[in-house]
């Protein structure tokens, strides 16, 4: 149970990035967290009612203000700067991919478009499975994903990635897994009574349990 | 408009005597009484919604197995007492929808808005006082159709308190029809009750004020629940707005929402988080301004930082305005977008922060008296710290990536909304039980139920940190369906059997409410030897609330033990001669 009470394993290329900045406000918050909580216990042992106290009048103290006001500007906003090149790469830009694909999201599956023999999404021998999404290991996957009904949430915990998919639009998402194996694709936004239950798999295979699988798919269409 | 000036209410004050039943009890325009509705209405409401909580955590706890008790409900809301999958889906829509709008809310704004304004700023009624009757009755009809859209074919509503298009939009996405539009149109009339009441509240801080109370002397309450009233006032129209246009979608066919007809999923987004952002804030401000009363009094100590306190709110309003963008991050919006909005997501962080450290700077050198009330204030100021703290998880974007709509967001508008905004109702309504019902709560009683509460709140929503840290969904009705969260299923049985208790323990603030409005010891005028003015009336004010000539203010709302008296505590009407009433 305890190997629960942290993140589960990270396995692409930006999950170290991100599990770094949660270890990093991790601790800043649980320390900022530590240092109030003592002092509120502290004062409210110390200055407890007794017979014949009397609290000390004071009004506030303006260098206070500043400080706390300063040191906690400059930390909140270190964090977004950190933060924001990090996220620029995950979801402004990235690497070139190596594969391609269309995910499409419906009420209550996830449609995986390959691109066929062809190697071209959007032509006629392009294959379309429910649920199965076969990748490579240590290759940029890239997708175009969106939803033929509601608004969807592509998750895969492993990954760290999560994208909404939303009718009408196509998003242009990245990922490079780093470890082969199958992981769970759960939908992560409410999409409707099956909502719990929607899910696909994501196998993440050598380059040639990859192509076999590929091959087997194209030749039985 | 045919209200009556309030100030003319003294001429004859002995005019309450002369009111009816009806007019005393229902129809009632004193802002004292509205008060009253308001808070048994959200009492009544907060029942309903408390109740649909068990119903989920017992389905998280023991997935679609038959719920204790439950075999009466019909299906297809129930199987023999099993929870299908919409009818959860429609719980916790419902358990979330009347929580914020028909609990949190009315209390705080409508119950003590109404209770306290007039009373702390020494005015005799609000403003508008048949506006302000008008503003609890409309409220009143929202709930009755909120409340109808339980019997309606199809169920309530089931698309999330948020509600996102299409989902909500389309009746087939999820098999509700009329649940969703009343849905809209309960919404939409309780838009218009609380445009009545922010009007009012703001007309009157600003031109009912008594003599002598300068805006820099009103308490924080009276500050926060001002700021909360223009929130209310720029945010409501806009769900309104989104509301409407909701409702066309569904009835009219018009396509704001859908991308087959050139609508746009995402502008329902942005309309229902600029309206839900400073919504957030609404909740908690004026929780805000009740812990600093609390904790003022009991501490027999000034506010440490009374401006910066006032500032600090003004500011969390005005940045609430430029933070909606947040709960998109994963949304699709442009992502650079996203970068912008975690910037002033981390901005309003700081202000959050300021009013912290000066709720621990008013404790430092006190003279602590724990009564319950004091006790649950406190705890809103140790449970806001935590979800203060947990919100910049989310605020950092890559970190949202992972978890957005998982439990770990649960867990933060939890310890927000019920660590903070509802320990400093329970606060409240320990603290102000005198003055509204001329009788004290029980101590003990309120002291255990502060205990129970306590400790069952923090064992039901920390663990939720936990399943979100590992990747558990939130809105997801079995999570025995993923092999990923098999494992974790002990937190859902621990966290089911935490709230269960954290439910029973509410009926403990039931029987004293109960038992103290009927048997609580006689309140004297001034219980707690507080300040502010709402003590200086009659324990139980009539119509008017002042029998004589209305007060006039001499200091500010925080002088205790000023070395100026020897008493701990300086009334704002006591006026001190000589050099001392320099001070403030």
């Amino acid at each position: 149970m305890l190997e629960h009470f942290w993140l589960p394993e990270g396995i692409s290329t930006f999950s170290p990035r991100i599990d770094f900045l949660f270890t990093l406000i991790f601790w800043i918050t649980a320390v900022v967290w530590a240092l109030v909580t003592i002092a509120m216990i502290v004062f409210m042992v110390k200055y407890r009612t007794r017979p014949g106290r009397k609290a000390t009048y004071i009004e506030g103290n303006p260098r206070l203000e500043i400080l706390w006001t300063t040191v906690t500007a400059v930390i909140l906003i270190g964090l977004a700067l950190l933060s924001r090149s990090t996220w620029a790469n995950i979801k402004e830009n990235g690497p070139p991919g190596d594969v391609f694909y269309k995910v499409t999201a419906k009420q209550f599956n996830w449609e995986i478009t390959y691109p066929g023999p062809d190697g071209k999404l959007g032509t006629a021998d392009d294959v379309t499975v429910e649920n199965d999404f076969h990748v490579p290991v240590n290759k940029v996957v890239r997708f175009e994903l969106t939803s033929k009904d509601v608004i969807h949430s592509f998750f895969v915990p492993w990954i760290r990635l999560k994208q909404d998919a939303v009718p009408g639009r196509q998003i242009h998402v990245w990922f490079e897994a780093t470890k082969k194996g199958q992981y769970e694709i759960p939908c992560a936004e409410l999409c409707g009574f099956g909502h719990s239950g929607m899910k696909g798999t994501l196998y993440v295979e050598s380059e040639q349990d990859f192509q076999h699988w590929l091959k087997d798919k194209y030749s039985s269409k | 408009m045919s209200s009556t000036p309030a100030s003319a209410i003294h001429v004859g004050h002995a005019e309450h005597h002369e009111l009816g039943f009806v007019r005393t009890y229902i129809f009632s325009t004193d802002h004292k009484m509205i008060g009253r509705q308001f808070l048994f209405m959200a009492l009544f409401m907060m029942a309903i919604g408390g109740a649909m909580a068990m119903l989920m955590r017992w389905e998280l706890a023991f997935p679609e197995t038959a719920v204790p008790f439950m075999h009466w409900v019909p299906e297809p809301y129930m199987y023999d007492g099993a929870i299908p999958p919409n009818t959860y889906n429609s719980m916790f829509t419902m358990h979330a929808t009347i929580m914020i709008f028909f609990v949190v809310m009315p209390i705080l704004v409508g119950c003590y808005g109404n209770f306290l304004i007039p009373l702390m700023i020494g005015a005799r009624d609000m403003a508008f006082p048949v506006l302000n009757m008008l503003s609890f009755w409309v409220g009143a009809v929202a709930g009755l159709i909120m409340l109808a859209s339980f019997f309606v074919p199809g169920g309530p509503a089931a698309a999330g308190w948020t509600s996102y298009a299409p989902l909500s939009a389309v009746p087939v996405y999820t098999g509700v029809d009329w649940g969703q539009n009343l849905w809209c149109i309960s919404l939409i009339v309780l838009g218009v009750s609380s445009l009545m009441g922010s009007i009012n509240y703001i007309t009157t801080v600003i031109n009912m004020r008594t003599k002598g109370m300068t805006f820099f002397r009103l308490p924080l309450v009276i500050w926060s629940l001002f700021i909360t009233a223009i929130l209310l006032l720029l945010a409501l129209p806009v769900l309104t707005t989104a509301l409407a246009l909701l409702l066309f979608d569904r009835l009219g066919g018009t396509h704001f929402f859908l991308p087959a007809g050139g609508g746009e999923p995402l502008l329902w987004q942005h309309l229902f988080w600029f309206f839900g952002h400073p919504e957030v804030y609404i909740m908690i401000l004026p929780a805000m301004g009740m812990a600093s009363e609390i904790i003022a009094t009991f501490s027999r100590k000034p506010i440490f930082g009374y401006r910066a306190m006032a500032y600090a709110m003004a500011a969390i309003a005005f940045l609430s305005w430029i933070v909606w963008g947040h709960h998109m991050f994963q949304s699709g919006m442009n992502p650079a977008l996203g970068s912008g909005f975690m910037v002033t997501t981390m901005i309003i962080g700081v202000p959050s922060a300021i009013k912290t450290f000066n709720w621990l700077g008013t404790i430092y050198k006190g003279n602590i008296h724990y009564t319950a009330a004091m006790m649950n204030a406190l705890a809103f100021v140790a449970m806001f710290v935590i979800g203060g703290l947990s919100g910049i998880f989310m605020a950092c974007t890559p970190v949202d990536m992972f978890i957005h709509d998982t439990y770990f967001i649960v867990a933060h508008i939890h310890y927000v909304l019920f660590g903070g905004s509802l320990f400093a109702i329970f606060g409240a309504i320990l603290y102000w039980f005198p003055k509204m019902f001329g009788r004290m709560m029980n101590e003990t009683l309120g002291k255990i139920h502060f205990w129970i509460t306590f400790i069952a709140f923090n064992c039901t929503f920390f663990p939720m940190h936990i399943l979100g840290m590992n990747g558990h969904m939130r809105r997801i009705y079995n999570p025995l369906q993923y092999d990923f969260l098999k494992p974790i299923q002990p937190i859902n049985v621990f966290i089911s059997i935490s709230a269960f208790v954290l439910g029973a323990a509410q009926f403990i603030l039931l029987a004293n409410i109960i038992w103290s409005l009927a048997r609580g010891k006689k309140a004297e005028a001034n219980p707690w030897r507080a300040n502010t003015l709402e003590w200086t009336t009659p324990i139980r004010p009539g119509h008017g609330n002042w029998d004589g000539p209305l007060p006039v203010v001499h200091h500010g709302p925080y002088e205790y033990s000023s070395p100026l008296t020897t008493e701990d505590y300086l009334p704002q009407n006591v006026e001190i001669t000589g050099k001392a009433a320099v001070a403030h």
